[in-house]
């Protein structure tokens, strides 16, 4: 076949990157080269635009084994053992078929963490979606929800967290990033590095199928509205063979077979292949012919683009081959040799006893362009004084309003679709700051949570990139756990319009600066650029998932209040601060504004101070405060334990609506028992932490200064009942 | 006490069940792969949750037919106990152990919360250290735990006491608003005619220890322990 113009944009590679593979080819490719370069060139592989901006962030630290680069990041737990963790999108896909596309997402994100040696033991995940109100909206939640359980409940794997926000930015281009958290034995680590010449290569797994052809070179790209007929390239998931994958890998894994294993997921046997090699410096020689087909008649192009599901590429010992193959073959999944390392450099695929390509696996690998993309900085917000944004005369109207809308009411419509208890590890479970899922057979757990708050980040990206690392911050310090390091899954449009790529570079300043602040190290990530429909652009959406240790599950905290007469405190400073507000949104109708500052000595001394007091067991109740402000999180904890509180005004409060919905940064609420009030004032003074105590728990309604504002019970019906009857329609 | 964990491919509760009933015997039960023909000797059968072969086909219908299965049926017949949770449930009514079947929940999503149930039958050697018409709240974690019967054989179970559990709400009031899936008359669990198979759709071995939030769990594996240490 001729390689046209046409067929080379259908590739997704512009004049100049063609014009170089011709250079370093010094001749024309054949239409499997063609693809194989547009897969590892595409920017879903190469991050090609983001790559300059990603080596500026902060990777390491003493809990940090691997940094970016592997399957998933690696840290340390204590005792032997470590933490894998990542989270990717699965955006394009989740649009076009929501069940598939986010199945697949969460099948593909628990493979990057098994493939490293841990057994998963939490999923998460960050989901946006358009207004409640878009026509296609009720069906993308559905079936996102559906294809996450799906997946997660099958193989087993508790999914335990994550957030969820509606807005008509993601009208056109919803987005499903999902996180899976693994634990495996410190010294039972596996990488992707190919070594040894002539080692087998090996595939095991489910069959190659025409499923997925151009899933990556579809991420890479935007949507317009024929991208709906892009169906056939989503694939298609089966968690019962990843369930059976996950317990022959972890059966091999235990003894000395596997040199190197990679998960195919984007651009698949290309991808997978060609990182082993080129992370060994060496060659690979693939034999088609050998690769398990699911249809009759699949050419190279397709063996070698397809993203069939549930498969991984393995490096073994020749010695231990026979051994692996019959474990695979108990757990009745294919297992083939279909290739071995060479020590060539080059990348050489035989299919029906024809050489089918021949490339230079470093050019592949390392050479793909890396763009320094023209950026703009988003102009500053200005700061919205809380003077004019008007107060409410009815403060009763306006929580309930708040608490059963769609932006904080309760998410239990969705986490009860998933299995949230198998493994039986899950001491915390959704609807508190962070997951819990202790680590099995000890004390010690692990706290995991998602977090970015999309409108700050519009408004200002560095102050926004601060502000996603600082509430995870905070959620874990919430639960009493100390956090350790966190993974980016960066959403943003495209990349190649300077005022979206300022947003970018905005963002990733600001979780750099938020990350050294808080020692927590970004140990791996996604990006997903092109995040438009018609030329409209996502808000900026950096999420956040990060993990935090709890040393004992003894020593953890949830948000429900416990005992009636408990102390109420409110921990760190109160400015006002109602510029990108829920309130102000949602209640005022303004938009505008700059978000809440981001004091990081602040987050990391009144966090610190909030675990000390969980920790040593003085704390009964403990809640960050974050989207609605103060007066949401105390609702929550009412909510959560059943009780209602009585609260009172500081002096020195100021306004009153800016006082309550406030979303100023680094600020918790706790309760405590009565005998340890002075305790705790006298703590928080010796750490120069704000501390100011509001009022007590206690009673059925939410009461400020001595009038009702809501009973509990009432709020209640309205939390729990937009989200089940927003999706009865 | 010994005990026989049945794993099935896509089996997910398996390693669950064998804690809850370490907890309980202090000892470890063991581990039989579906394809095996041979049981161990043994004084207690469990079949796990899960998704055996991934639901695929029907819940349960294809583990039921599972080389191992004319085992565990001939030993239930002779009178060994078993015990069927979620999946395993599934399993033991495609494979005739009990009678029925369960469906497709009739909201038609996968529920997994805790939910309140009567103990019906506190005589079995299942539920023996519950007392009777005890609520207990155990999670339930399904697709299909909607249990159908003809009225014959529904009549046959409510008039020989064979249904061990009902859904029912905190107070213990059996109504279709604590009926979270659709059963016929809020059937959560039911024993065979000799009273030693009991399939369940809830998790009793989820709720083991104050840490995971409940203990309501723990006196079914308690009463399973003592009684077979005591045979």
């Amino acid at each position: 076949m001729k390689i046209t113009p046409e067929i080379v944009t259908e590739h997704g590679l512009k004049p100049d990157e063609y014009a170089n593979i011709l250079r370093v080819l010094n001749r024309e490719p054949n239409i499997t080269e063609l693809g194989i370069f547009s897969a590892m060139w595409n920017e879903h592989c190469s991050y090609k635009s983001s790559r300059v901006w990603l080596r500026t962030m902060p990777t390491t630290g003493p809990q940090v084994v691997c940094g970016p680069g592997e399957n998933a990041g690696v840290v340390d737990i204590g005792d032997g053992q470590v933490a894998i963790f990542k989270m990717e999108s699965h955006n394009h896909p989740s649009f076009i078929e929501p069940y598939q596309g986010a199945a697949t997402g969460v099948g593909g994100i628990m493979r990057d963490v098994f493939t490293m040696g841990a057994r998963p033991v939490a999923n998460l995940n960050a989901l946006r979606f358009g207004a409640p109100g878009n026509a296609k909206t009720r069906h993308l939640v559905s079936g996102v929800v559906a294809g996450i359980g799906g997946y997660g409940n099958c193989i087993g794997v508790p999914t335990v967290g994550g957030e969820v926000n509606f807005d008509p930015g993601y009208n056109g281009n919803i987005l499903v990033n999902a996180m899976c958290v693994g634990i495996a034995d410190a010294d039972k680590v596996f990488y992707s590095t190919a070594s040894g010449v002539g080692n087998p290569v090996v595939y095991v797994g489910s069959k190659t199928g025409r499923d997925g052809i151009h899933g990556a070179s579809m991420a890479s790209a935007e949507f317009d509205k024929n991208s709906e007929e892009k169906r056939p390239t989503v694939q298609v998931g089966d968690p019962f063979t990843e369930k059976l994958l996950l317990e022959a890998c972890l059966e091999l894994m235990a003894g000395d077979a596997v040199i190197a294993i990679q998960d195919m997921g984007a651009a698949g046997l290309t991808c997978s292949a060609v990182e082993m090699a080129s992370k060994g410096g060496l060659g690979l020689l693939l034999d088609l012919d050998k690769v398990p087909c699911r249809e009759a008649g699949m050419t190279a192009y397709e063996m070698m683009l397809s993203e069939s599901q549930e498969r991984m590429l393995m490096v073994l010992h020749p010695d231990r081959t026979e051994a692996a193959r019959a474990i695979f073959e108990r757990w009745e999944l294919d297992f083939a040799i279909v290739g071995k390392t060479t020590d060539t450099g080059r990348f050489i695929i035989h299919h029906k006893g024809e050489q089918v390509a021949d490339l230079p696996v470093d050019v592949l690998a390392e050479q793909a362009p890396v763009y320094q993309r023209p950026w703009t900085p988003t102009p500053p917000a200005p700061y919205l004084s809380a003077k004019d944004v008007p107060d409410t005369d009815d403060l009763g109207v306006t929580l309930a309003r708040l608490m059963g809308g769609p932006h904080l009411a309760s998410r239990r419509w969705i986490w009860e679709q998933y299995d949230h208890m198998v493994m039986g590890d899950t001491v915390q479970r959704p609807g508190g700051d962070a997951a819990v899922v202790r680590v099995h057979n000890s004390r010690k757990a692990i706290a995991a949570t998602t977090d970015v708050t999309p409108r700050y980040c519009a408004a200002s990206p560095v102050d926004g990139g601060r502000q996603a690392i600082a509430e995870a911050f905070r959620n874990l310090c919430a639960v009493g756990a100390k956090p350790l390091a966190a993974t980016d899954c960066l959403n943003f449009g495209n990349p190649e319009r300077p005022e979206i790529m300022g947003q970018f570079v905005g963002c990733i300043e600001g979780i750099s600066q938020a990350c050294i602040a808080l020692d927590m190290p970004i140990v791996s990530g996604n990006v997903s650029l092109y995040n438009e429909t018609s030329g409209i652009a996502i808000p900026p959406t950096p999420a956040i998932g990060a993990i935090g240790l709890l040393d004992d599950i003894d020593h953890m905290a949830t948000i429900a209040f416990k005992q009636d007469g408990d102390v109420i405190f409110l921990i760190g400073e109160t400015s006002g601060h109602l510029g990108q507000s829920i309130y102000a949104r949602e209640i005022t109708g303004r938009s505008d504004g700059a978000p809440p500052p981001v004091d990081l000595e602040a987050e990391r001394r009144n966090g610190d101070f909030v675990r000390t007091q969980i920790t040593s067991g003085n704390v009964t109740a403990a809640h960050d405060i974050s989207d609605g402000g103060l007066i949401v999180a105390l609702t929550e904890m009412a909510l959560a334990g059943d009780r209602g509180c009585t609260l009172n005004l500081p002096k020195n409060a100021g306004l009153r609506h800016a006082y309550l919905f406030g979303e100023d940064q680094a600020r918790y609420v706790l309760s405590v028992a009565p005998s340890k009030a002075d305790a705790l004032i006298a703590a928080a003074n010796a750490k120069q932490v704000f501390v100011t105590k509001l009022g007590m728990v206690g009673g059925r309604h939410i009461m400020l200064d001595g009038n009702p504002i809501h009973a509990v019970t009432e709020l209640r019906h309205v939390h729990e009942n937009w989200f089940p009857e927003y999706m009865e329609g | 006490m010994k005990s026989c964990v049945i794993v099935f491919p896509g089996s997910n509760c398996d390693r669950d069940v064998a804690v809850a009933l370490q907890a309980s015997s202090g000892s470890a039960p063991q581990m039989v792969w579906h394809g095996e023909t041979e049981l161990p000797k043994c004084d207690l059968i469990v079949l796990p949750g899960g998704f055996s072969h991934g639901d695929y086909l029907r819940s349960g219908a294809m583990a039921a037919r599972a080389p191992i299965m004319r085992a565990v049926v001939a030993r239930a017949n002779a009178g060994t106990p078993v015990l069927g949770l979620c999946n395993g449930f599934q399993v033991m009514t495609e494979a005739g152990l009990l009678p029925g079947a369960l469906m497709r929940n009739a909201g038609l999503k996968f529920i997994c919360r805790d939910v309140f149930l009567k103990v019906e039958n506190s005589n079995s050697l299942f539920t023996r250290l519950y007392t009777q018409a005890q609520v207990v709240r155990i999670p339930i974690s399904h697709h299909d735990g909607n249990y159908f019967a003809d009225a014959a054989t529904l009549d046959r179970l409510e008039s020989t006491g064979r249904v061990a559990f009902r859904y029912c709400t905190a107070d213990g009031v059996v109504n279709a608003a604590a009926n979270p899936n659709g059963s016929l008359n809020n059937i959560a669990g039911i024993l065979n005619e000799a009273g030693n198979v009991l399939g369940m759709m809830p998790h009793p071995e989820r709720l083991i220890a104050p840490e995971l939030g409940g203990t309501d769990g723990r006196p079914m594996f308690d009463a399973l322990a003592s009684l077979l240490q005591n045979a």
